[in-house]
């Protein structure tokens, strides 16, 4: 499982440093060291570009983790840089993000957009496979998501818009349906697409979502 | 009391529909002459909801506006915009207003349309939508309550004989029946031999067909669709016919195509009426059904 994320526009980056002259950053050497987004070079790339648009880097770290419990030493041993910041720009995923946020007391920027949970499916290409939607339908869908897949998340069956295996959205888009349905009935399956799922519970597990594990 | 497009449905005739766009505005005028002009010549009127995700006038307005002119419409409903509250909200609404037909869509994709931030819904689908109305008839809500006065409808869906893969538009074809759908307009068809394969399997079904017919108003739409319209396949034959002609008279070859493709549906009985989209120029369907002698 790894958390996917992109940069934001630089300019975006900059509007919300406005206020901030004395910048601390933080990658992570996890999900976003792997999508090549908050790495060590990512963050080093970063400290360069603020340096040039007149911000005063007053440190930078790469947390193994950045959302798991680790980060909070990880925050105690980099308390001087911090505090000579006015705000810590993090190069991790939103969970990420939220972590740090409990830790310290200065003010939280994301430098990433957080896209989704993905696979790797081959290097460098990473995929959407599922919408943790709480209500899993894969073992009658081949183990293919449609919720995630389609991009309409139809669980009946395909739309009109396929075409060919495509997707009306987008013609390199596989059409989920179109999945489904040959690996069903490469299984001998086909009857599980006949079956008619109903609307999706939305409110199984209500937002915010959480589990306490006993 | 059943509507009165399901009494034609029912009465074994040949059913013509067609269907009109609302507007992106206030101003009715044209729509108010389609209906004007197609009221007494069909069994029904569509009203688009929302086509291609373009944000437009409702469905349920022109719906409103057919029966104040004394027509007949079919509500298109599309799950791409409402949730299942919004969704049953408006089928009450409908059946206050004397509107009892109601066609069942899954609805196109938001990318394709001009609001391309939009959230699509999508609580619902097509199936699930045929089902709630079924349900409601019964009495009953999608959250298990009884309704103060139930709705009456003549559901209906869409299905894409050209599909490829076939397989899997014809179990959702199904479906949709299992679901509780009466009748099916179909997307648009030109290939008559193929039409009535997919005809020789749905006659194995209780529903009415009605196959889909888009006016080919050029041969440069004909191949703009084959290529870019999902489900949508014109034979050489056709693009050639349509390119033989002057410029100017494409039109009127479209038109002809159309009115002898409905023609040969009707005497050979394939199925059991049309729909005609005319797609902007909805004042030619009276002159496609002359030139199919209706």
């Amino acid at each position: 499982m790894k958390a996917i994320t992109r940069q934001k526009p630089f300019e975006e980056i900059k509007q919300q440093l406005d206020s901030f002259n004395r910048v601390f950053i933080i990658g992570c050497g996890t999900c976003a060291t792997m999508t090549k987004t908050g790495g060590i070079e990512q963050v080093l790339e970063m400290k360069s570009q603020l340096q040039k648009i007149d911000k005063l880097v007053s440190g930078w770290t790469v947390i193994p983790i950045a959302c798991d419990e680790m980060t909070e030493p990880a925050m105690k041993e980099n308390e001087r840089a911090i505090q000579n910041s006015n705000c810590v720009l993090i190069m991790s995923c939103a969970l990420g993000v939220y972590r740090i946020s409990t830790y310290i007391d200065r003010p939280v920027i994301p430098a990433l957009d957080t896209l989704f949970i993905g696979v790797e499916e081959t290097p460098g290409y990473f995929r959407e496979v599922c919408a943790q939607c709480g209500q899993c339908i894969i073992g009658e869908t081949a183990g293919i998501c449609p919720i995630t897949a389609c991009h309409k998340g139809l669980v009946n069956g395909p739309c009109g818009g396929t075409n060919n295996g495509k997707c009306e959205v987008d013609k390199e888009k596989d059409c989920a349906w179109t999945l489904i349905y040959e690996r069903l009935k490469a299984q001998g399956r086909l009857d599980l697409m006949r079956k008619y799922q109903p609307p999706h519970n939305f409110q199984a597990s209500p937002r915010p979502r959480t589990v306490k594990i006993t | 009391m059943a509507s009165s497009f399901k009494e034609a449905l029912n009465s074994g005739k040949f059913v013509i529909t067609s269907e009109v766009a609302p507007p992106k505005g206030t101003n009715l005028e044209k729509v108010l002459h389609h209906i004007e002009l197609l009221k007494d010549k069909v069994d029904a009127i569509n009203v688009t909801d929302h086509q291609s995700s373009v944000m437009r006038f409702p469905s349920i307005g022109g719906c409103l506006a057919i029966k104040e002119k004394g027509g007949e419409p079919i509500l298109q409903m599309t799950c791409r915009d409402r949730n299942r509250l919004a969704l049953q909200a408006e089928l009450l609404f409908a059946s206050t207003r004397g509107i009892n037909n109601v066609l069942c869509l899954t609805g196109d994709a938001v990318p394709v349309g001009d609001h391309k931030e939009a959230k699509g819904v999508f609580d619902l689908d097509s199936l699930q939508l045929l089902k709630t109305v079924r349900l409601m008839e019964s009495g009953k809500d999608l959250g298990g309550n009884d309704l103060d006065g139930a709705v009456e409808f003549c559901a209906g869906a869409t299905v894409t004989p050209e599909a490829q893969p076939l397989e899997p538009q014809l179990i959702k074809f199904e479906k949709k029946i299992e679901a509780g759908a009466e009748f099916f307009q179909t997307q648009g068809i030109y290939d008559l031999d193929n039409f009535a394969k997919f005809m020789k399997h749905a006659r194995q079904f209780p529903v009415k067909i009605l196959a889909g017919i888009i006016l080919l108003s050029s041969a440069r739409m004909a191949k703009f669709m084959t290529a870019n319209v999902p489900g949508i396949f014109v034979p050489q034959n056709l693009i050639d016919e349509l390119a033989a002609v002057p410029k100017e008279e494409m039109l009127n070859k479209g038109i002809e195509i159309a009115g002898r493709m409905i023609a040969t549906l009707k005497k050979d009985s394939i199925c059991d009426g049309v729909h005609i989209m005319a797609i902007g120029k909805e004042e030619v369907v009276p002159d496609i059904l002359a030139a199919a002698g209706l």
